[in-house]
């Protein structure tokens, strides 16, 4: 069987063997960088900004994802937890083929593992805690790229993680009616339209099916022409009608979902017509 | 009084059963009443093996249920063995859901459990559940149709909100524990606490420290001074140090106490108060909460002479205030710590708490990746120096060495539970870039009494092999991204006689390695793969080699014939008949 190359070796050896095979991957700038130990520890020499996970992610290209990465393959409709960890069975690898991390953007799914509650209860903290302790390390840069890591399954949406969600991006959503809830990731989507699109998908599609062909016609949990509206709880703990103010505002504030019934969304702010718009026009 | 002492209870056939082939040498009384004091459920079980006498004695005697796996039988089959259960503790999904590797809605549904209990154990008082699916018409249903119920416990459970836990606070009029442990729960309100009627008192344990909506103090203080027993008393975050005065003052006789955030706001007048209340708990042995650790601390110090037991894993506490506070706590024996005390605080550790038995430390910060933050092998080292007694040890950090592993476990050759998370997946040792398989060979040749294992850290298949070699007391074993081969489970799977759980996830296993523990699973919990190499095929044959273990997968929408999550585990209840869609038994 293939043997792991040269990991039971002293490094000397190991850097050069690897650094041949690294070599053949990467077609990018940076690999003239990378000084391989296994290029998978710290000292590794080109530290910069990113750790492991990103030499990885540096390491790899598309090649390495015959399959594709698409957006929606990171979005379980399963519910929370998301399998996109196929590729790290690679990692250790007994082949030529380097080990990969399953998304190449430095995240693994459910890792490291600590308990989501206390995952969420620690990911607020630290807030507190880093804005007095980074200075000069690029603390910001390293909390954008901390946010990215916290998107399980998620790796495109630069957009979405230049907004800090100080959660795992995940939050509950209820349906009135239903007793279990859902979760869903709002750092997977940019805009309201396609988050309304998931969770359409995830609460509407199989249930009703004189829906099924109004799921084609999408937003409707947005424009308030079903029985169901879309509304959120605030960090102030107040609900609002989801829409109202800029995407990134949103993920700001928002704690969590509830699809409400429309009979009984009353009192919550109402909708201004020209806001509502302006939203269909151009997805923020 | 029955003076024969042939007569067994159960009408068995005597000329039948050839394992009868003397008397017995106790009545049944005595039998009886010895296995009534026979607490741990595995001594039970033994004894249920000895012969069908002991059998039907002890399970006639059994009181309290622990079931690991519910899916590992059925409520009714339970409820046919044990007519007089009164506390039940049951567990229900794959551990790893914990960390979001398994979708909702996959089951473990408490709700078919208590329609049975309800029918079979009306006497029923202490229900204990771990990752079960929880909602609140069950808690409801539960409170209602339970009117001993005493002890209610849910920790990782999800499903339910607080209006479940108001139904419980409403009808459970015996109530003595209501214990709420990071659980996926829906935080609406904190008004479930004003539910409790106005003249029960019965409360000893009431932890709440997870829910964070807001409830009404007046309602909790009342509460509070009603319950002349109350022992344990676990705040939430929304209780100011003013208010823990208050309560303080209504219950010195707390033995456990977790505080809410020790912010600073305080008069001068009111921080004597509260350190005059601190000094007033005598019996206080556990201590938890803090959040965010201040120069308020030095209040506390009068009650930390007895601590045992000191968590601090949701508290952002630096070295400095840290080792202030761990000079006064001599007698710890467990501790549970942020990473950021840094080593620094860990060597104050091992400077004020020689008998520690129990460290766990958890990173403030999982997905930072700059080593800057958090511990390294030098605490973890300076620890083991000055704390010998140490047994359990669960230690998140970004950088470890084999060197260091080996001189801890010098130092420590007590260890049961050894989990070392180094956080960065694959990663050597960080000064000599060689793997990580010395480090966990020095664990298991060291620690003979090791029950527990998680590794981590580049890892190839002869970690696995010193595992299967040296690890004869192993129980539990967790691995992720590791190994190079199939041979690396292999070993485990040949040479760990006791295994009970093994998880594995993002590893080089296949076929060849799943199918070569085709004869150990049975005796084993469960096994838990995914992501590994195991294809729907290699888990085809396994079920179909193993009819008595429930095979299944947990489908991914990609996947082609990978079997991304396989899930194994033995069952005397056949296949999941509430199983959902994605979840295929094979």
């Amino acid at each position: 069987m293939e043997q792991t190359l040269g990991l039971l070796d002293t490094g000397e050896k190991k850097g050069s063997k690897m650094d041949q095979d690294y070599n053949m991957d990467m077609c990018c700038e940076d690999e003239t960088e990378l000084e391989l130990g296994l290029g998978l520890s710290l000292s590794s020499g080109t530290k910069a900004k990113k750790s492991t996970w990103g030499e990885y992610g540096r390491i790899l290209t598309a090649k390495d994802f015959p399959n594709g990465f698409s957006a929606g393959r990171s979005i379980n409709n399963g519910g929370g937890g998301v399998s996109g960890t196929k590729r790290a069975a690679d990692f250790a690898g007994s082949n030529t083929e380097v080990g990969s991390p399953p998304t190449g953007a430095s995240q693994v799914v459910g890792w490291p593992p600590i308990r989501a509650h206390r995952m969420n209860s620690l990911v607020n903290q630290s807030k507190v805690l880093n804005a007095d302790e980074d200075k000069g390390v690029g603390g910001n840069d390293k909390k954008e790229h901390s946010k990215k890591k916290i998107n399980h399954g998620n790796s495109k949406d630069d957009a979405a993680s230049n907004k800090e969600k100080g959660n795992l991006g995940f939050v509950k959503v209820n349906m009135d009616g239903l007793p279990i809830g859902r979760k869903v990731d709002l750092n997977a989507h940019t805009c309201y339209e396609l988050l309304a699109e998931t969770l359409e998908d995830m609460f509407f599609k199989s249930t009703k099916s004189g829906e099924k062909e109004q799921a084609t016609k999408s937003f409707k949990l947005l424009d308030g022409s079903s029985e169901f509206v879309l509304t959120y709880e605030d960090k102030e703990g107040d609900w609002m009608l989801v829409g109202d103010v800029p995407w990134g505002m949103f993920l700001n504030t928002v704690k969590r979902l509830r699809i409400m019934r429309t009979s009984e969304a009353n009192g919550l702010a109402p909708r201004i017509p020209q806001k509502q718009e302006r939203h269909e026009g151009k997805p923020i | 009084m029955n003076p024969s002492l042939k007569k067994p209870r159960e009408s068995m056939d005597l000329s039948n059963s050839s394992e009868l082939t003397q008397p017995t040498a106790f009545p049944d009384e005595v039998l009886e009443k010895v296995l009534s004091l026979v607490e741990s459920h595995k001594d039970r079980n033994s004894a249920s093996l000895v012969c069908k006498y002991w059998y039907n004695a002890e399970r006639w005697t059994r009181t309290k249920l622990f079931i690991g796996n519910c899916y590992s039988v059925t409520p009714e089959i339970v409820a046919r063995r044990f007519p007089k259960i009164k506390s039940v503790t049951l567990k229900g999904k794959p551990r790893f859901s914990d960390f979001n590797l398994v979708p909702e809605n996959w089951g473990a549904d408490v709700q078919v459990w208590l329609d049975v209990f309800a029918r079979v154990y009306p006497f029923l008082e202490e229900l204990r559940l771990k990752r079960m699916a929880v909602t609140d018409e069950s808690l409801e249903f539960l409170a209602k149709s339970f009117h001993g119920f005493k002890v209610l416990s849910l920790l990782s459970c999800d499903g339910f909100s607080t209006d479940g836990i108001s139904s419980i606070a409403t009808y459970c009029k015996n109530l003595t524990e209501l214990d709420i442990q990071e659980n996926g729960i829906d935080d609406f309100t904190g008004s479930w606490l004003s539910c409790f009627p106005d003249d029960f008192a019965s409360l000893e344990v009431l932890n709440f420290a997870s829910l964070n909506s807001e409830f009404s103090f007046d309602a909790l203080e009342r509460l509070v001074s009603r319950c002349k027993s109350l022992r344990v008393l676990k705040l939430n975050k929304n209780v100011t140090l003013g208010q823990l005065q208050r309560l303080l003052v209504r219950a010195p006789q707390l033995m456990e106490l977790g505080t809410g955030p020790f912010v600073p706001e305080l008069t001068g007048r009111q921080y004597a108060e509260l350190e005059s209340a601190f000094s007033n708990c005598k019996h206080l042995h556990t201590l938890s909460g803090l959040w965010e650790a201040t120069r308020y601390l030095p209040v506390l110090y009068a009650a930390c002479a007895s601590l045992t037991f000191l968590n601090l894993s949701y508290a952002t506490i630096r070295s400095n205030e840290f080792s202030k506070l761990l000079a006064h706590c001599p007698n710890l024996r467990r501790l549970w710590v942020l990473d950021t005390v840094r080593d620094k605080g860990l060597e104050a550790v091992g400077a004020n708490c020689p008998l520690l038995e129990e460290l766990r430390v958890f990173p403030a910060d999982p997905f930072e990746e700059d080593i800057v933050h958090g511990v390294t092998e030098s605490g973890f080292v300076a620890v083991s120096a000055g704390c010998p007694k140490l047994q359990y040890v669960l230690y998140f950090c970004r950088q470890m060495t084999n060197a260091a592993v080996a001189t801890i476990v010098r130092n420590c050759p007590d260890f049961t539970h050894f989990r070392l998370c180094i956080m960065n997946p694959g990663q050597p040792d960080y000064l000599t870039n060689e793997p990580m398989d010395e480090a966990f060979g020095a664990v298991v040749k060291t620690c003979k009494k090791l029950q527990r294992l998680s590794v981590s850290g580049l890892l190839t298949d002869l970690t696995f092999e010193y595992i299967g070699q040296y690890a004869k007391n192993l129980e539990t074993l967790s691995v992720a991204f590791a190994g190079s081969s199939d041979r690396g489970m292999q070993c485990v799977l040949e040479g760990c006689s006791k295994l009970r759980k093994l998880e594995i996830r993002d590893c080089p296993f296949g076929n060849a390695a799943l199918l070569s523990g085709m004869e150990k699973y049975e005796s084993m919990r469960c096994l838990w793969m995914s992501a590994c190499r195991v294809t729907m095929n290699g888990c085809r044959m396994l079920a179909q080699g193993r009819p008595r273990l429930n095979v299944e997968v947990i489908k991914d929408e990609n996947s082609d014939d990978l079997a991304d999550k396989l899930y194994v585990y033995r069952s005397v209840a056949g296949p999941r008949r509430d199983a959902p869609p994605f979840v295929v038994t094979l």
